[in-house]
């Protein structure tokens, strides 16, 4: 009997074994939260609210289904954070991953009960839970990235901050690398879900490109989902097929698969190209043999405005009920630093154009309407 | 005593728990080989749940779609049918819940039971086209059901996207007349979502046991679900009865999607992809060996499971994936029970060889 049993035992632990191996290759991209558990207990020793070295101050992010990895802006914020955290060592930072949209509120939820001081929503899907969670905590700081929260009067919430960003000047200036480097007179779009927000990246990409040449062709397909990249890679190879040479993405995860098709068209000899999106993706993704596919990403310094909330917030100066919007003009959004595959011509032109956006002459086009008017008068 | 465990009913029940058991196990074990404290990260996922009346009440939560789902499913199993298709029956019975609850005015006497009955019945009908399918042209309800659920998914995207889009992503909130929520329950367990709908969740497990146990209609069902040809000889519709199991699963996945809609979140929301709960609802099902009784049960542990998995990551540090690991550990475990009875069996023919 009991030897039946140890032989049992064994062939569970094999199997366990060889699922944790499958598992350990996950490893890379799914960093297990160590960076606030070190503070943990230093943290824990003093409470001195607010003090200079951030003693006692916690900042705590959600997640969207993104999930930290997302090598997009979910992990942009965390980057944010870790630096804050390493910044003001005495500071506790952490992350909760959301597996899916119940989860949302819960997590927002344990963050607020543990005390944490400020409190990130990475993300608009979190905007009706974290309106909830934010009544029931109203002691608590709250801070929401890329949509704002208003209240039944469309006030603003007084313990959430809203920060939000000019995507849609980001994008132009991408729409105008994408036009310059075209050779086929024809360039792409993929969106994530369609939104108001993605229709912001949509419409100023489109806008810098039929800025720069109205007679380029732009096609434009959502796939309805941020996380599937073998869709992401469906679409791609679709509007490869059909024409366009660059392709910008505005869709998390989803954008991966682009990548992967890009390299593979480039390996295969054809001349195609990719831009990235809220981080400079051309650090992570897109690299074959002789480059990288990768030829400009529309980078969001979610990172920026998660670290200067925190800071505003832990000196005492949460910027509650204020809509905060990062433009080009304070950097927080552009085009990204590696720009070996971009020619120095598109380069000046972004200048120039960044310039015009910054004093007013051009004014970017947001939704689907102001997109219409602003052709109308190209 | 052990002859009797093995032997007599209670099998059923020690089947489950011992493949639990080994889910557990298992991921400890790679837990351990990750880096992590299996005690601590237990010790989290218990507190996950029953640390604090919130997390208590966000598990009940969970459980009652799960329930539904289970039910769903077990339903049409009952019947010899697969019904892969409670996602997207539950899909379509939380938007049409949802829909009569924006649009119809009327006492809550009236609205809410309305709401609860619409999705239901959009459910149902969600079930009874593969359903005809099946019993008319002998199409296989498995890949009708999965081609039905992205048909359910992207009709509901289009007419929330284009209809009823109220703010980024969801419709308006239902009126209060048809919601589940209560303040009571709500406040009972600290703010959680906790609603109305896990007491209707109950009942449905009642329900079930009634429908299949206690009417001539269900033993049809079930004797179908044995052998076709034998109910066929015996005199019954065959055809009738794959049609009604298939809309009344349909029914029950429909309502579960209702309790999400008018209980979980008063609103519908543009679905960026599946919801889960229906495919989790074929794990519940098995784990519960289609008995009312063990679904409820087993969509506790499985609400618990994803509920604590998220305080699993905010207090030990243990990736959330490794739920899912457990999770699908555990149905693996369950799917080879006959392996457990086995070894069983080799275990005793030795003692008795002795």
């Amino acid at each position: 009997m009991k030897k039946r049993f140890m032989m049992l035992m064994s062939s569970v632990l094999a199997a366990g074994t060889l699922l944790a191996a499958c598992g350990e290759g996950d490893e890379d991209t799914t960093p297990v939260n160590d960076g606030g558990n070190n503070n943990e207990n230093e943290a824990a020793e003093g409470n001195n609210e607010a003090a200079e070295d951030g003693e006692g101050f916690s900042s705590k992010m959600v997640t969207d289904v993104g999930g930290v990895d997302d090598r997009s802006f979910n992990e942009s914020a965390w980057a944010g954070l870790t630096e804050f955290g390493e910044d003001y060592p005495d500071v506790e930072v952490d992350y909760i991953q959301s597996n899916d949209a119940s989860d949302y509120a819960p997590n927002l939820n344990r963050l607020a009960r543990e005390g944490t001081d400020l409190t990130f929503a990475i993300g608009f899907l979190m905007l009706d839970d974290i309106k909830t969670v934010a009544e029931q905590s109203p002691d608590q700081n709250f801070a929401l990235v890329d949509d704002v929260a208003t209240g039944e009067d469309d006030e603003p919430i007084d313990n959430i901050a809203n920060l939000t960003f000019a995507e849609h000047e980001g994008s132009f200036l991408v729409g105008v690398v994408a036009a310059m480097h075209t050779e086929t007179n024809q360039v792409g779009f993929i969106g994530g879900v369609e939104s108001p927000l993605i229709k912001k990246f949509e419409n100023g990409f489109k806008a810098g490109v039929k800025y720069v040449d109205s007679d380029i062709d732009i096609a434009v397909q959502y796939a309805q989902d941020f996380n599937d990249a073998s869709r992401g890679q469906q679409i791609a190879d679709t509007m490869y097929g059909n024409g366009a040479d660059i392709i910008y993405h505005a869709a998390g995860g989803t954008g991966n698969g682009l990548f992967t098709e890009a390299v593979d068209r480039a390996q295969g000899g054809e001349n195609v190209w990719a831009i990235g999106v809220d981080q400079d993706q051309a650090l992570t993704e897109g690299e074959w043999e002789e480059g990288n596919v990768i030829l400009t990403s529309m980078v969001k310094r979610v990172d920026q405005a998660v670290y200067q909330v925190s800071e505003d917030t832990m000196n005492g100066n949460f910027p509650g009920g204020e809509i905060i919007e990062f433009g080009l003009e304070d950097e927080g959004v552009g085009i990204a630093e590696t720009r070996d595959n971009v020619s120095d011509e598109a380069i000046e032109a972004v200048e120039e154009y960044q310039q015009m956006i910054i004093d007013g002459e051009i004014e970017v086009p947001q939704t689907d309407e102001e997109y219409e008017e602003f052709e109308g008068e190209l | 005593m052990m002859n009797n465990i093995f032997k007599g009913k209670l099998f059923g029940l020690v089947v489950p728990l011992i493949a639990i058991g080994f889910g557990f196990l298992a991921g400890a074990v790679i837990m351990l080989i990750s880096g992590n404290n299996p005690i601590n990260g237990y010790v989290a996922l218990v507190q996950g749940v029953f640390g604090d009346t919130y997390y208590f009440g966000e598990t009940l939560q969970r459980m009652t779609p799960l329930i539904f789902s289970g039910l769903a499913v077990a339903f049409a199993f009952r019947t010899g049918l697969l019904n892969i298709g409670v996602e997207g029956q539950l899909i379509v019975g939380w938007f049409v819940s949802v829909l009569v609850g924006i649009t119809i005015e009327a006492p809550m006497i009236i609205h809410l039971p309305l709401a609860i009955l619409a999705g239901a019945l959009a459910g149902a009908l969600w079930g009874f086209v593969p359903g005809v399918l099946k019993a008319r042209f002998q199409v296989h309800e498995v890949i009708v059901t999965i081609m039905m659920n992205y048909i359910a998914m992207h009709v509901v995207n289009h007419f929330i996207r284009n209809y009823m889009l109220e703010s980024g992503q969801r419709t308006a909130f239902i009126n209060d007349t048809a919601s589940l929520s209560s303040d009571y329950l709500s406040t009972l367990t600290n703010f959680s979502r906790l609603h109305w709908g896990f007491l209707i969740a109950i009942a449905a497990c009642v329900v079930m046991w009634f429908i299949l146990w206690k009417t001539k209609k269900g033993f049809e069902l079930r004797s179908v679900g044995y052998n076709k040809h034998a109910s066929s000889y015996a005199g019954m519709s065959v055809n009738m009865n794959i049609i009604l199991s298939m809309s009344v699963s349909g029914a029950f996945a429909g309502a579960g999607g209702a309790m999400v809609g008018l209980g979980t979140y008063n609103y519908a929301n543009i679905l960026p992809s599946f919801t889960n709960l229906g495919f989790d609802g074929i794990a519940v099902a098995l784990l519960g060996s289609s008995t009312s009784i063990g679904i409820f049960l087993s969509a506790f542990l499985f609400g618990g499971l994803k509920e604590g998995a998220n305080n699993m990551q905010g207090q030990a540090g243990v990736a959330p994936e490794l739920v899912e690991i457990i999770i699908a550990l555990i149905i693996f475990f369950v799917a080879s029970s006959y392996l457990i009875r086995w070894i069983y069996s080799r275990v005793q023919s030795n003692k008795e060889g002795k």
